[in-house]
C-alpha cells in the first residue's frame, strides 16, 4: 500500500490510510487549491514596481514568489485569497485590488 | 551580519501554500518569517498546539510543513516537543542521528497563555534547547472568538460580550512575556510585523540558536476576531507599536533590551478605533473605558523603559 499522499484519495478507506494518520512527505499541502475562495485579486504594474520587496513577507499564502537573484515574479494565484495586504503595503502603489472576475 | 530583506526572502519557504487560515491571518506570516530563519543545512522538528493553525496546517493527507511535524493536543506542546527534544539528544550520543535538528512549537494564545501554560513553564524550567513561539491574536479565534487570558481589557468577544451587564471583557490581558522572563530562560522576546521584518527575523534567529529554551511572542492580528478589514494587517501591527500597546523588546540573559521607542507615542485611541471589537468605547458615556487603558499602557510602557533603562 503507498503511504504517499497524492494516493490517499476519497476512495481510500480507514483500512489503507497510514497507520496513525502519519504523512511521509513535507509541504503536500501544495496541490490544494485556496485560490478560488478569492473575491478580490492583487494586479501587479510591473512598471511600477521598484523591486523594494517589501510586499513579499507579509503574505500569508507564499503567493509572491521571490527569485533567486531577488526579483519578486508574478502572483500565485493558485494560493492567493486576495486579502489585499500586500496592496496595502506597496510604497509605491504598484499592487492594486481588482475583481476576481476582471 | 547585517540584515537584508532581500537576503531573508529569497530563502526558500518552509511553511507552503495550500493551508487553509483565513486570508489576511496574522498567523501564517508569523509561521513561514520563524521558519525561514532557520538556516538551510538544518532540519527542523515543528509542534503545534490545537489552534487554528494546527487544523488549518495539518489535515490529512495534507501537511504545510516542510519540516517534521507532530502535535498531540492543546495542552501540551511544549512537553511533546520537549520529548521529542530528549530523544534526538539521547539518539545523538548514541551516534544514531548526524544531521542538525532544531525544535520549534507553535501555539495560539489559548493554547499558550491557558490551556498549555504548564506544559510550556515546565519545559522552560527543564532547560530544552527548544523555542517555543506564540502566535498572540488575543482570543480563542479557531471556536469562535471566546475570550481568553491574552483578550485585553474591554474586548467585545462571544464570551464577554458588549452590553448592560459587562462592557466586554472586564480583566486586564495577562503579560505572559514578563511571567516568561521571570523562568530566567537565556532569551525571551515579544515582536509583531514590522517594516521590513528585521525585528522579527532577527529575534527568531537569536531564539533558535540560542542553547537552551528560548520564548517569542509575536503579536499575530486576526482580521475576523478584531474586525477590521483583512488589507489592514500591516497597519494594525504599527499602530500596536506606536502607541506601546505592544512594545518590542527582548531579554536575553535576564537583561531588558528596548528594541524600538516610537519617536512620538500615539494615543492609545488610534490602535482602538480601527477595531470593531473595540467599537463601543467610543460610544458617547464610554470614554472612562480609553482612559483606563491609556493609563495602563503608560504605566506598562513607564515599566519597561525603567527594565531598559533608558
Amino acid at each position: 500500500m503507498s503511504h504517499l499522499a497524492k494516493d490517499m484519495t476519497a476512495s481510500v478507506t480507514w483500512k489503507d490510510i497510514t497507520p496513525g494518520g502519519v504523512i511521509f512527505e513535507g509541504g503536500t499541502s501544495k496541490v490544494v487549491e485556496t485560490g478560488d475562495w478569492r473575491t478580490v485579486k492583487p494586479v501587479l504594474d510591473s512598471s511600477k514596481c521598484k523591486q523594494c520587496l517589501l510586499c513579499a513577507p507579509v503574505c500569508p499564502d507564499m503567493s509572491i514568489p521571490v527569485d533567486k537573484e531577488g526579483k519578486r515574479g508574478d502572483f500565485n494565484y493558485f494560493f492567493c485569497k486576495g486579502c489585499g495586504i500586500c496592496a496595502n503595503v506597496c510604497p509605491f502603489g504598484a499592487i492594486t485590488m481588482v475583481g476576481d472576475d476582471q | 551580519m547585517s540584515y537584508s530583506l532581500k537576503e531573508n526572502i529569497i530563502k526558500e519557504d518552509r511553511f507552503a501554500g495550500g493551508h487553509r487560515m483565513c486570508a489576511g491571518c496574522g498567523c501564517p506570516i508569523a509561521v513561514r518569517t520563524v521558519l525561514r530563519a532557520l538556516e538551510p543545512e538544518d532540519h527542523a522538528v515543528v509542534c503545534s498546539a490545537t489552534s487554528c493553525l494546527e487544523v488549518s496546517s495539518f489535515m490529512y493527507p495534507y501537511t504545510s510543513y516542510q519540516d517534521s511535524f507532530i502535535h498531540n493536543a492543546f495542552e501540551n506542546a511544549a512537553a511533546t516537543l520537549s520529548g521529542v527534544e530528549t530523544a534526538y539528544r539521547v539518539m545523538k550520543k548514541m551516534g544514531k542521528i548526524d544531521a542538525s535538528y532544531k525544535f520549534i512549537a507553535f501555539g495560539g494564545d489559548g493554547g499558550t497563555y491557558d490551556i498549555g501554560f504548564q506544559s510550556l513553564s515546565g519545559a522552560m524550567e527543564r532547560g530544552h534547547d527548544m523555542v517555543y513561539v506564540c502566535y498572540d491574536n488575543e482570543a480563542y479565534m479557531n471556536t469562535g472568538i471566546q475570550r481568553s487570558s491574552s483578550t485585553p481589557q474591554f474586548a467585545d468577544t462571544t464570551t464577554t460580550p458588549v452590553g448592560k451587564m459587562i462592557p466586554g471583557k472586564p480583566q486586564q490581558k495577562k503579560n505572559l512575556t514578563k511571567i516568561m522572563v521571570a523562568h530566567g530562560i537565556p532569551y525571551v522576546a515579544q515582536t509583531t510585523f514590522f517594516g521590513n521584518f528585521k525585528d522579527i527575523t532577527e529575534k527568531s534567529q537569536k531564539a533558535i540558536y540560542t542553547p537552551g529554551p528560548a520564548f517569542l511572542n509575536i503579536m499575530a492580528p486576526c482580521p475576523r476576531g478584531w474586525r477590521y478589514p483583512s488589507e489592514k494587517l500591516m497597519e494594525i501591527t504599527k499602530l500596536a507599536i506606536e502607541t506601546c500597546v505592544w512594545p518590542l523588546y527582548e531579554v536575553i540573559e535576564g537583561k531588558y533590551v528596548l528594541n524600538y521607542r516610537p519617536k512620538e507615542k500615539l494615543p492609545v485611541q488610534e490602535y482602538l478605533k480601527v477595531q470593531g471589537r473595540f467599537s463601543h468605547m467610543f460610544h458617547p458615556g464610554n470614554e472612562w473605558m480609553i482612559e483606563q487603558v491609556q493609563q495602563e499602557v503608560d504605566l506598562n510602557w513607564k515599566e519597561l523603559l525603567k527594565l531598559c533603562g533608558t
